[in-house]
């Protein structure tokens, strides 16, 4: 078995409103110094194999087809 | 002309599509579930309505796009035949790729329902001949996630190419989308997503029919 994270985040340039609430939310709460926020996604996975390779092949087409919006977003993928 | 309209799970304006539909085209359409890919062949107009499906679980739209039923849409809209996405199922269009772009969160982060204006961009397509170039009308809309972006040479090819049917006037613009954009059609000119609900303003019962001819367009009943 392999567990495996999948971040997906949004690309630079879009606008990121909710991204923008918890920046001023930190703000109001007295975190001074915040200079942005961005929010994303974190997906947890676990497949059934132990080849790696093939493992994050896999999890690239997964975060291609369905994970992330790749019109607005961009994935990354750690095999753990 | 013969109607269909798709039924997902978590839609919800699903009835107000059939009741629109059947009053402005005669007959009631084929409802095609999400697990079906059977549309009868006779079928000259799709409709995706609105609502929540699947929960907007992962994103709008997004598990909705992946399903049965939507690959018999594709192949449906790539021979020709008239597809409509309206709200949730505008979302489900661009999820598709059948429309170029994506929705995001309301620039408010609030739900919008209220009745906005549209100005009709481009009155040469299938949806929008029984309007006039630029005719002001009426149009409700209820939704989180209607801020439509695209990046900046999608934007340029969508503009440039007649692509954009209606906007939002810059006063009624209720979620940050950018310019303007309320509905858009693919190159082709047969696929129509937008996030108001025509469907909602076909009679004076609604207070209003400034939709109805959006669907005597697509019906075959306006002279092209």
């Amino acid at each position: 078995m392999i567990k495996a994270r999948v971040t997906v985040t949004l690309k630079n340039g879009v606008l990121d409103p909710q991204g923008k609430a918890i920046e001023h939310a930190l703000g109001g709460l007295g975190f001074s110094g915040v200079g942005q926020v961005r929010q994303g996604k974190v997906f947890d996975v676990v497949l059934e194999t132990s080849d790696r390779a093939k493992a994050e092949a896999e999890l690239k087409d997964m975060a291609a087809k369905l994970l992330a919006n790749t019109v607005i977003e961009d994935f990354s993928v750690e095999v753990l | 002309m013969k109607a269909a309209v798709v039924l997902l799970p978590g839609l919800n304006r699903d009835r107000d599509m059939i009741a629109a539909l059947t009053k402005i085209s005669g007959q009631a359409p084929q409802t095609v579930w999400q697990t079906e890919s059977a549309i009868d062949d006779d079928v000259d107009l799709i409709v995706i309505p609105g609502g929540f499906s699947y929960g907007d679980y992962l994103r709008c739209g997004a598990i909705a796009a992946r399903m049965p039923v939507m690959q018999a849409v594709r192949e449906k809209a790539e021979r020709g035949t008239r597809v409509i996405g309206v709200c949730n199922g505008f979302q489900i269009l661009l999820e598709a790729g059948l429309l170029p772009g994506a929705l995001m969160r309301n620039a408010s982060l609030k739900f919008v329902c209220r009745e906005v204006r549209l100005e009709v961009a481009n009155a040469d397509t299938a949806f929008t001949r029984g309007y006039s170039q630029g005719q002001i009308i009426r149009c409700p809309v209820a939704h989180h996630d209607g801020n439509y972006f695209a990046e900046a040479d999608t934007l340029k090819r969508i503009e440039d190419g007649g692509q954009v049917a209606f906007r939002y006037t810059a006063e009624t613009n209720p979620n940050g989308s950018v310019n303007n954009i309320a509905g858009i059609v693919n190159e082709a000119g047969n696929v129509l997503g937008m996030m108001p609900h025509p469907e909602n303003l076909i009679e004076s019962a609604h207070g209003g029919a400034d939709g109805r001819a959006l669907f005597e367009a697509a019906l075959g009943l306006v002279d092209a």
